[in-house]
């Protein structure tokens, strides 16, 4: 290696390397001077946006504050969340199983959960959501009996399937399949170290999956189990198509008399963003929950307090 | 003269193409305690690991307790177990593993009480009170409501022979306990692991660490190429071995 000739050596920071600190070292940060006009920008915007709510007329915010709490809006508010939750519930705990069949050893039981999952991500939710709705037109009864031999029970199908069971067989079914690839990749992040140490202290396998394996999976799939949950709130709207008026349908038929679409939907969106709100502060304190174990503060130590337990 | 504790019959075993085990034999002793050494790749582990079946054997036979491991022998047939009943034959057999897998989830006290709640169905208040008294004698007395990630190695490793000891275990399997472990940290192990040897556990201990097998065992085991290659007292087998590839092995660890 040949060494450069010192006057190339001798850049600006070698030059001073010598030099006494002036003012006793103190170390001054990285100036962002970017980050300063970033701001201004933002707030000059927000400034934009304030006046253009508060000085526009068209925009009628008197409209919106009126029909915020609407009876035919909190009827769609409460239907909305209804579907929600019951689809979010169905989808967690069908997902779940179908996961655990794809990941059996089971082949049977694997690709029945491929089989299902290709096929309810595979076609449109509309389709689906419409598919049982009008399931009585290709099978008007549904008979509980023994194949091929007697039946012990028949009820029309258009009784059993009522336009919210429908709507949530749609949500939810499609749902599970989704549900069941986020859960299957919870489960595989799971040390296999884990299930081992299970089996070797005598956990069967379903035990291990309740008590061990799905616990730590959880930590997993939370964030995209919220993002779903938070998707299926808007999703939800499509059960117009089977004739529910949920949250958005609702101001919709309102603006269809009154003409007055720009306030109605922010009507929505406020109820929309306040759900979402709510959502993301649960999901928030279960992380939080959730971390614990790998986050917390460590317990004070527990200084031979057991001498007297019994055995 | 008793029935020893555990009977391997040529054991055989193999990962695709690759034999690991190739006709173990072995007989131990109840309260012996077994060191296996060898180097990596000879089926020390694979061995280990048969025993309680979290891998399962290709051909000959384990016997553990006068239960034949993984199998059940009727009408000159033999038929593999049932899951469950795999399950109740492990746990009279603890198991401690390299990188502990302690349930990262569960404080200290809720890893030992786990199995006995939820497998043996004891209650709380019982299972508890033997958590404690079982973290009391690894030395973490006063660690119960510590989660994992806040115990050093060698403290998650003494929580993990507690927990395997909370099924009242007849043999104790320790699978390379100390490899994972910092150098300073080996020594709390090992000695709780002595404490274990004293009160009469039978033990089989795959490992690296001479001076433990030296001072603890009954007797070493050497393994290599998936067969046992010689075996005895640890005078015996550390300081006079007999078998080339033990005198080998031997050169390249002391």
């Amino acid at each position: 290696m040949t060494v450069p000739p010192a006057s190339t050596r001798a850049t600006s920071t070698q030059a001073t390397a010598n030099e006494q600190p002036v003012d006793g070292g103190r170390i001054i940060p990285v100036r962002h001077p970017g980050q300063w006009i970033g701001v201004a920008a933002i707030l000059v915007a927000a400034a934009l946006f304030v006046q253009f709510l508060v000085t526009n007329e068209k925009l009628r915010l008197d409209l919106v504050a009126g029909y915020l709490f609407e009876r035919s809006v909190m009827r769609g508010l409460l239907l909305t969340l209804e579907l929600t939750v019951v689809a979010m519930v169905l989808g967690i705990v069908l997902g779940t199983l179908l996961a655990i069949m794809r990941l059996s050893g089971n082949r049977v039981l694997s690709f029945v959960a491929s089989g299902y999952i290709w096929f309810f991500r595979g076609t449109p939710i509309l389709v689906q959501l419409l598919f049982w709705f009008f399931l009585g037109s290709i099978l008007p009864m549904i008979n509980l009996g023994i194949p091929f031999g007697p039946t012990f029970v028949e009820i029309p199908t258009n009784v059993l399937i009522s336009q919210f069971t429908a709507a949530i067989l749609g949500l939810g079914l499609n749902e599970a399949a989704y549900m069941a690839e986020i859960i299957r990749a919870g489960i595989k992040s799971v040390d296999p170290g884990q299930s081992e140490a299970a089996e070797a202290v005598g956990m069967g396998r379903m035990l291990a999956y309740r008590r061990i394996i799905l616990p730590q999976a959880s930590r997993v799939v939370l964030p995209p189990i919220a993002n779903n949950t938070i998707s299926m709130l808007k999703l939800s709207s499509l059960v117009i198509v089977v004739g529910l008026p949920e949250l958005l349908t609702a101001v919709q038929l309102i603006y269809s008399r009154n003409f007055q679409q720009i306030p109605l939907l922010i009507v929505a969106s406020i109820w929309y963003l306040l759900l979402t709100t709510i959502l993301t502060i649960i999901q928030v304190r279960i992380e939080r929950r959730l971390d614990r174990s790998v986050t917390g503060p460590r317990p004070a130590i527990r200084v031979a307090e057991r001498q007297g337990t019994p055995s | 003269m008793t029935d020893p504790l555990v009977r391997a019959v040529n054991v055989r075993k193999s990962f695709g193409d690759l034999e690991v085990l190739r006709g173990i034999n072995l007989e131990i002793d109840r309260g012996e305690v077994v060191c296996v050494l060898g180097p990596s790749g000879s089926g020390k582990s694979t061995f280990l690991r048969c025993i309680n079946h979290l891998d399962r054997i290709d051909s000959g036979e384990i016997w553990v307790d006068g239960h034949l491991i993984g199998y059940r022998r009727a009408h000159g047939k033999t038929y593999e177990l049932r899951p469950h009943e795999i399950a109740a034959q492990r746990r009279g057999i603890g198991m401690v593993f390299q990188k502990f897998n302690l349930f990262p989830h569960r404080t200290a006290l809720e890893n030992i009480t786990e199995a006995p709640i939820f497998v043996k169905r004891q209650g709380k208040a019982r299972a508890e009170a033997r958590a404690h008294e079982l973290l009391e004698r690894v030395n973490l007395g006063d660690r119960a409501d510590f989660y994992p990630a806040q115990l050093s190695g060698g403290q998650q490793q003494r929580v993990a022979i507690a927990r395997a000891l909370a099924l009242d275990p007849t043999l104790m399997l320790f699978d390379e306990p100390t490899s994972a472990l910092d150098p300073e940290l080996v020594g709390e192990v090992l000695d709780t692991m002595k404490d274990l040897a004293r009160d009469g556990m039978t033990m089989i201990v795959v490992t690296h660490e001479i001076g433990f097998a030296r001072e603890v065992a009954d007797r070493v085991v050497f393994m290599d190429g998936g067969v046992v290659v010689e075996q005895g007292p640890p005078r015996q087998v550390l300081d006079d071995p007999q078998h080339p590839r033990t005198r080998g092995f031997l050169a390249k660890v002391i």
